[in-house]
């Protein structure tokens, strides 16, 4: 019975559960309320992407409701995928959120966090669950709206001006969404994903589904931060506290990549959106212009957690770029790159938020010689760091193999080369810290810091491990990427 | 033990010392006789698998696959054990020297320099074994790593310097073109795994493999063929023993293993032969032997201007390599070996003198043969076993060589052997002749010279006999390489 139901479960335990942390008054009992909610989470993860992978697909009636009419939860293998990664996430940061955010934020916002921070769960993991367009918004505004919270939230007060960029571009982009979803129903008559793929062929050769396809385009862009639409990440992402940046990053625009997908190769149709309205191209320019731009403004960052912004901008152009070729091997690409780029920036924020913690700063000049005093966080930085710029046996290689195989395939080799020459200037700006934090003569009040308490170490390596992991063994998110891209792509798995 | 795990406690037990030696981190004593050990350790269990490798035993052992179809393995052939015999060989020696070296220089960060001089170690024998393509990369890039912080020991801006550029050309080269080289041949041919005559042959058309050639060749960086070569000199920041060992036999001689194993076992002699690029190829590694000695003349400094002679000796091989005929492999393959005994004998007597005496111009070397005899003895014998006369070892990786271009009718390459040699004789023997017969400056200072520690000099005669016996025993070597071209 409670198996059955489990897609429901996923989304409802965290949503139920996030009001309560409002009503313990003590940040401590929050906390431990909201570790347990994410880990519960993480457990229904795992077995759902279980029942996923042996029973296939599965529809989910609310309320018993019959689709199209009633709301259906809807969850392939690519959905399966994402619920594992926001789900892991979400319960690798939990533990390490206590001392961060109770060095971070005053006492009286904890419960606030520990509110959104479930709530944002429950919007993303509901984004992905449900197959009904209407409520695919409901959810991205939940998980939207309870990010510009987490985001105002942040010590220093520029976070609530970062917040309110973010807030009104994405209210922007919802609205477009909306726009876009509101002109399907109106030429379809109706909200379930699927039961629109089905009638929209009819209707396709129509003005009103273009601008429908476009809306919806543009405003899932906005969301997760594709080049030029990013201008909001970098001050969200630098101004957050550090547990969040760590969570929104890893989670947030990979859910925007996701409902992409979505809409692209479920909803329009791989037909509909690549030959007629040609967006491959369009996606595959602005995926190379934006690993190039954003890695090269990267470079000439001062403040580390703003420069790993920029780094995600650029990453996200590698899943986007992977996405634009509209392949098995593309998609799969891009989805084994979402994944892994999710383990090495947490990773790497994590750690961010270790130095944050004993050094009061992220800037690149109070950071001398700080491996002296931090060796284990700053090994764990260089660790993800060699994963991000995609050396051997680190996630980030199986990423860039894929990716530079299936632009090969299809002849780009001048992409290869570009993803290639990208991943040195990932070198550059990773090395720049490495130098920075070994070489450098470490001032007088360096040798007061210590090292990071282990409740936070320890996320961290975990992070550090599963990239190490995924980089020698890689056949698993392998298999689950390709049966993914394949699902979407509705191919039959080979 | 099995031949199989042997191999695997080749490439485990270098990786696994570093624990040990963090653990003994307060006990200089105990921690160095950990790196003895495991150099000792390791020697015996290269030497012992040699054997079955000469009646045509070839243990291999998979550890895992990353990603369907490309496994990270290990398999043991001919080309391979030569290499992990040299390198196990010459690190005994040089951890010897290593504590004679370190010890009187006071050096900081001893754990952290023996803990990464064993890791990169283990990154050879990897490279040395690996069973395919894909695993040779993964050790090449960890290789690449390890060394970085023993290049950049000294901690000083120089030495953060020397590391970029270090770091910057090793790892640019790899990622961009070899990198690119690999994808492309796995999705060309299906496989990364190296068979006897060549997996490309059949498969591509002579313009993509000419493509693929050209981005090997340079993008195994580490065998510093021009334009890729200043790394080396910037990696002179580093200890002499790091120099010694990484950069005249371990790190280099990868980049040219590397390139020998693609050669045999990726695109096969006789198709190399038949691929259009291998003819230019074959004159940009001919320029950067002729370019890198007239550089070499013009340095001052001990440490750079063997740096430069090794950039020149590296394209040797590659020519070799390229010349596309058994002789040729043979004369590379056999280079290989005679200028790391040579090279290395060279790097620890600037090392010894540097230890001996802080200097290291070589104008200031005027007479110092008489203060330190066995030093610039060693010194002279290795110069000559460079320049390849007998009865030093260096004479027959040039007899083959010379063969090979005689073979495959590259007249003009002999020209830029025989060239070659003249500018070692030029920027080479200079030294010792100042040392031995230049007029000491009047200096106080120099009054107390004398040899180098023990152990510094230990090492040294050793290699620089070593250079001698090769001349007359280069049987073992010569049946070795015989197994490759077949």
């Amino acid at each position: 019975m409670l198996l059955a139901n489990l897609p429901a479960l996923q989304v409802a335990i965290p949503l139920v559960s996030a009001p309560l942390c409002l009503l313990l008054r003590n940040p401590r009992h929050a906390w431990v309320w909201s570790t347990i909610v994410s880990w519960l989470v993480l457990a229904m993860a795992i077995l759902l992407v279980q029942r996923v992978s042996v029973d296939g697909t599965i529809s989910y009636a609310i309320g018993a409701w019959a689709t199209p009419w009633g709301i259906e939860y809807r969850i392939d293998m690519a959905g399966a995928l994402m619920i594992l990664v926001i789900a892991t996430i979400g319960a690798v940061v939990m533990p390490y959120a206590w001392r961060s955010i109770q060095h971070e934020l005053h006492k009286k916002n904890a419960g606030l966090f520990y509110t959104c921070y479930l709530l944002c769960l429950t919007g993303l993991l509901g984004v992905v669950v449900t197959g009904d367009a209407f409520n695919l918004f409901v959810f991205l505004e939940i998980s939207s709206l309870s990010s510009y919270v987490l985001i105002s939230l942040g010590s220093s007060r520029r976070a609530l001006t970062a917040a309110y960029q973010y807030l009104v571009m994405g209210t922007i982009g919802a609205t477009f969404i909306l726009i876009g979803i509101g002109l399907l129903y109106m030429m379809t008559g109706t909200l379930n994903m699927l039961d629109i793929s089905q009638r929209l062929p009819e209707v396709a050769d129509t003005r009103t589904i273009r601008v429908a396809f476009a809306f919806v385009t543009v405003g899932v862009s906005i969301k997760l931060a594709l080049f030029p639409l990013h201008i909001w990440l970098p001050n969200a992402y630098t101004f957050a506290p550090s547990a969040v940046t760590a969570f929104i990053a890893a989670t947030a625009t990979k859910v925007g990549v996701y409902v992409l997908l979505r809409f692209f190769f479920t909803v329009f149709g791989i037909h509909f959106s690549f030959n007629s309205m040609h967006v491959g191209e369009i996606l595959m320019l602005l995926a190379v212009a934006a690993i190039l731009v954003a890695s090269l403004v990267a470079i000439f960052q001062n403040n580390v957690k703003r420069m790993l912004a920029y780094s995600s901008v650029a990453q996200i152009g590698y899943i986007i770029l992977g996405i634009s070729l509209a392949t098995s091997d593309g998609v799969s690409a891009g989805m084994i790159h979402l994944f892994n780029h999710a383990l090495i920036k947490c990773a790497l924020f994590l750690a961010l938020g270790c130095i944050f913690l004993r050094l009061g700063s992220v800037e690149l000049k109070d950071m001398h010689g700080l491996a002296r005093q931090m060796p284990w966080t700053m090994a764990a930085f260089v660790a993800g760091g060699l994963s991000l710029i995609g050396l051997p046996l680190t996630a980030g290689f199986i990423s860039k193999w894929y990716l530079v195989s299936a632009v090969l395939t299809d002849g780009y080799w001048p992409l290869a080369v570009l993803i290639l020459v990208s991943s040195l200037l990932a070198l550059i700006y990773i090395w720049r810290v490495v130098e920075v934090a070994y070489f450098n003569v470490p001032g007088a009040a360096m040798h007061k810091v210590k090292e990071a308490p282990a409740s936070m170490l320890i996320p961290v390596w975990l992070l550090i491990g599963a990239n190490l992991y995924v980089g020698i063994n890689a056949s698993l998110i392998a298999a689950i990427a390709r049966q993914g891209a394949n699902a979407l792509l509705g191919q039959a798995a080979p | 033990m099995s031949p199989e795990l042997t191999v695997l406690a080749c490439v485990a037990l270098p990786l696994l010392a570093p624990a040990l030696i963090t653990a003994l981190h307060r006990w200089p004593n105990p921690r160095e006789a950990i790196t003895l050990l495991t150099s000792a350790g390791l020697f015996l269990l290269v030497t012992s698998l040699t054997g079955g490798v000469l009646n045509g035993a070839r243990p291999a052992i998979d550890l895992a696959e990353p990603l369907p179809g490309l496994k990270i393995g290990f398999e043991v052939e001919p080309l391979g054990m030569l290499f992990a015999l040299l390198a196990s060989f010459l690190w005994m020696v040089t951890s010897v020297y290593s504590i004679g070296y370190m010890r009187s220089h006071h050096e900081r960060r001893q754990t952290s320099y023996y803990s990464y001089f064993a890791v990169a170690l283990g990154s050879v024998m990897g490279i040395a074994f690996a069973g395919n393509l894909f695993t040779l990369f993964i050790f090449y890039e960890l290789l690449t790593l390890s060394t970085y912080p023993l290049v950049t020991h000294a901690g000083n801006d120089a030495a953060r310097e020397g590391g970029r550029m270090y770091l910057g050309y090793l790892l640019g080269t790899s990622v961009v073109l070899l990198l690119l080289a690999l994808v492309w041949t796995w999705s060309l041919t299906g496989t990364l795994d190296f068979r006897a005559g060549g997996i490309l042959e059949g498969v591509v058309t002579p313009a993509t493999a000419s493509i693929l050639l050209v981005l090997f060749i340079f993008g195994i960086g580490k065998a510093a063929v021009m334009p890729f070569h200043l790394w080396l000199p910037a990696a002179m920041v580093a200890p002499t023993p790091v120099s010694a060992l990484l950069h005249a036999v371990a790190v280099v001689k990868a980049g040219v293993f590397t390139i020998l194993k693609v050669a045999i076992y990726i695109f096969g002699i006789d198709f190399l032969a038949t691929v259009p690029a291998t003819q230019w190829l074959m004159y940009v590694a001919a320029a950067t032997i002729l370019l890198a000695a007239l550089v070499a003349l013009r340095q001052d400094n001990l440490k750079l201007r063997l740096a430069w002679s090794t950039i020149s000796h590296l394209s040797y091989v590659v020519l070799g390599v390229l010349l596309a005929t058994p002789l040729g492999i043979v004369g590379g393959g056999m280079h290989i070996v005679m200028h790391a005994f040579a090279k290395i004998t060279l790097f620890f007597c600037a090392g010894a003198i540097i230890v001996a005496t802080h200097k290291t111009q070589i104008s200031e070397m005027d007479g110092l043969g008489r203060r330190m005899p066995v030093t610039m003895a060693a010194f002279f014998i290795a110069s000559l076993s460079i320049i390849g006369l007998p009865p030093l070892g260096g004479f027959w990786s040039k007899w083959y060589l010379a063969l090979g271009t005689l073979d495959a009718q590259q007249q003009v390459m002999l020209g830029v052997l025989l060239v070659g040699s003249l500018l070692n004789i030029a920027y080479l023997l200079p030294i010792p002749m100042r040392a031995f017969f230049g007029r000491e400056p009047e200096d106080p200072g120099n009054a107390g010279i004398k040899e180098a520690p023990l152990a510094c000099v230990a090492a040294l005669v050793l290699t620089a006999t070593a250079c001698v016996v090769l001349f007359f025993f280069p049987g073992p070597i010569y049946r070795l390489l015989q197994l490759l071209i077949q």
